[in-house]
């Protein structure tokens, strides 16, 4: 299933737009990355053709790694037909050429906004996640030499509070995406704006998830297989939405649901985020309704 | 039933046509040249290539055109240009004392070695709008051409020109600013991402290139008492110099090419400390092609971060190295501002469905104490979807 098959490679630029040595220096970093997993690495951003914010980070780190067999599956929200995901799927089809696919077990490298494809990801997949701020004490303290220090020390005391005071003041710890994560029982790590169902996917993931800002300049990682704990209490654990509907397409009851309003009477259906998910489960069930047909 | 939203590459590729369109205008009006733009909006030209930090005159009026005079969008085209260049090398560190000057003022001396030389300014122009240039341009231009006001045809200025901070510099009454012997190359904000806390290299870098309405409005907040600094403009100068290479395989500097810039010094009072007595201090501002509001920006916000290390008070905004720096770059600011714009739907469901809850908590112990009439308690607390879900405990 190639995405977008009329997208000519615009041979004015280099593979994959960057320079050699600038994807070096982005290597180096994503190894320091890996090495640290939930580390914060710095690294020389370059300005790209696509706005700081709109996923920088996440198109560099792919820049730097992309080669010609490779597959490539954009995603925004879950889904391949957001504009943004087109946008961002047309440029590494200008500047490289590669085959593109909505596919999830086809692509090897996923670059990715706000969602992990619910169909699970196996090893040697490149998960590439889009940051727009990295660090997870930010909002706690804006001053980035206080945070790093802060990061050395381990010192994530006043996110617990955080944490706490929501329960206190709710009942319920008040976060629902960019839920903050402990990685290998070291660093604090922001696992990029997606909602908190998707955080237990992180942990002992086989697949290499990577954090790419762009515009804060850092990128960090979680290698395959590496303990991602999502922060919580003990009397409070960790807990994930579930939706006592099932999606309206194709009935599932495990994938993360997106609200859709049909009118101005509060009518609503519920349907999977993850489109190529949502449609493959379809494709099955149609099979299934007839399975003699062309055999 | 509900389509998921598709035909984005369609939808795309339409925009593409509807902005052709839109930056073409009405198409019986001649289309702009780059050569109009280059001679005509060379102000316009200027900012884009000092934001950019890429001299070049010709592109800088291309991404203006494709911009449709945007400066920041024209700005960000000419970055994302600037990233696919090959690094040659660096060159020699230019002279500002040995340019070829087409304006120099200094608000600290009556007369200075060289004179005050006003040059292509807008400072004494009197905002009237010019209703001749409805019409073409003959009157002005044949203005422009004509002897000056004495009847006499404008000298050449001299060769050379001494800045003014190098004349107080000779009675050390100013901090230094040559680079000590055995100077290490600079950081280069460029290549390398920013540190705290930032070097005055690496500032300077960052102010080089920031946007000139957030640096006017930081530089104006120190003139307001959120940080003064009490400067002077000791010098403005606007000019043009040549550009030096070391090539190797010669064994010597060679001319790559010539740059507009205009410099700005600022000069402010230092109440000195137990190491040194009182002197000036510098401000300092440089921008590629004619930027004099940049340039004295640039100085005024330089000095107010110098404040810190010349253990002054630094309490204002415009003091805090990381509130300046991280903020100054329009291309980022810009981006991150407008990325709002992209879809926030599996966020937005998330923080609806807590939001609904914690209302559906809030209601149910509202309705408790009154007790007056079960009627009261609001059924849809039961039945809407957000109260039917649930949160599960992952393994």
């Amino acid at each position: 299933m190639n995405a977008s098959p009329h997208v000519e490679r615009d041979a004015h630029y280099n593979f994959g737009y960057l320079d050699e040595s600038t994807k070096r220096m982005l290597r180096r970093a994503l190894l320091k990355a890996v090495a640290i997993p939930g580390y914060q690495v710095p690294f020389g951003s370059r300005e790209m053709p696509l706005p700081y914010g709109w996923g920088t980070g996440g198109i560099q780190v792919t820049a730097s790694l992309i080669g010609a067999q490779d597959v490539l599956k954009v995603i925004d929200q879950g889904s391949d037909d957001t504009t943004n995901a087109i946008n961002i799927r047309r440029f590494f089809a200008r500047v490289t050429g590669v085959r593109t696919t909505e596919s999830t077990p086809e692509a090897s490298i996923v670059p990715t906004r706000h969602r992990i494809p619910e169909t699970p990801l196996r090893e040697g997949q490149i998960m590439v996640f889009q940051v727009p701020i990295s660090e997870p004490l930010r909002w706690l303290e804006p001053s980035e030499t206080e945070t790093r220090t802060m990061h050395a020390l381990a010192e994530y005391g006043a996110m617990h509070v955080r944490l706490y005071e929501d329960i206190a003041h709710h009942g319920h710890i008040a976060t629902t995406y960019d839920y903050p994560v402990i990685v290998n029982g070291r660093y604090m790590m922001r696992p990029s704006p997606i909602p908190k169902f998707d955080n237990p996917k992180l942990d002992g993931n086989p697949a290499l998830m990577l954090f790419g800002a762009g515009r804060e300049k850092r990128v960090y990682a979680v290698p395959p297989y590496t303990r991602v704990a999502s922060l919580d209490f003990e009397d409070h654990p960790f807990t994930v939405e579930r939706w006592s509907e099932c999606c309206d397409l194709c009935g599932s009851r495990e994938s993360f649901l997106d609200e859709i309003i049909l009118d101005d009477q509060g009518t609503r259906r519920f349907v999977c985020s993850d489109t190529e998910y949502c449609g493959q489960r379809q494709a099955a069930q149609a099979h299934d309704a007839a399975p003699e047909d062309q055999a | 039933m509900y389509v998921a939203v598709k035909g984005g590459e369609r939808a795309i590729l339409n925009s593409y046509r509807a902005l052709a369109q839109y930056r073409r205008g009405d198409e019986t009006v001649p289309e702009l040249t780059l050569a109009q733009i280059r001679q005509q909006m060379p102000l316009a030209v200027s900012r884009v290539m000092a934001e950019g930090a890429l001299y070049d005159p010709h592109l800088a009026a291309l991404a203006l055109k494709q911009a449709a005079g945007d400066a920041i969008e024209a700005v960000f085209l000419l970055r994302a240009y600037r990233t696919t260049l090959p690094r040659l090398g660096d060159t020699e560190p230019i002279d500002t004392g040995r340019m070829q000057l087409r304006r120099r003022i200094s608000s600290t001396f009556k007369d200075v070695p060289g004179g005050q030389v006003l040059g292509p300014t807008y400072d004494y122009t009197q905002r009237l709008l010019d209703f001749s240039l409805e019409d073409g341009e003959a009157r002005t231009v044949a203005s422009a051409r004509a002897p000056d006001a004495a009847g006499a045809t404008p000298a050449p200025l001299e060769a050379a020109m001494p800045r003014v901070t190098d004349l107080l510099q000779h009675d050390a009454l100013i901090d230094p600013d040559a680079p000590p012997p055995g100077d290490p190359a600079p950081f280069d904000l460029t290549r390398q991402p920013l540190g705290f806390p930032a070097a005055r290299p690496a500032r300077l870098q960052n102010l080089a290139r920031a946007d000139e309405g957030f640096l006017l409005s930081m530089g104006y907040s120190t003139q307001r008492g959120y940080g003064n600094t009490h400067p002077f403009a000791a010098e403005i100068r606007y000019g043009s110099l040549e550009v030096e290479m070391m090539i190797e395989e010669l064994g010597a500097p060679v001319v790559i090419g010539e740059i507009d810039v205009t410099e700005c010094q600022m000069v402010s009072q230092f109440a000195g400390n137990a190491q040194e007595g009182p002197k000036f201090t510098r401000g300092y501002g440089l921008t590629f092609g004619y930027g004099e509001r940049k340039a004295m920006s640039m100085a005024l916000v330089d000095r107010a971060l110098r404040a810190a290390e010349l253990g002054e008070a630094a309490d204002s905004p415009a003091n805090d190295h990381e509130f300046v720096l991280y903020h100054s770059d329009n291309v980022e600011a810009s981006g991150f501002v407008q990325h709002l714009k992209l879809p926030h739907y599996v966020d937005f469901q998330a923080n609806l469905e807590l939001l609904r809850r914690l209302r559906a908590d809030h209601e149910r112990q509202h309705a408790r104490p009154t007790a007056a009439g079960p009627a009261d308690v609001p059924a849809t607390a039961v039945d809407s979807p957000a109260a039917a879900r649930q949160e599960v405990q992952t393994p």
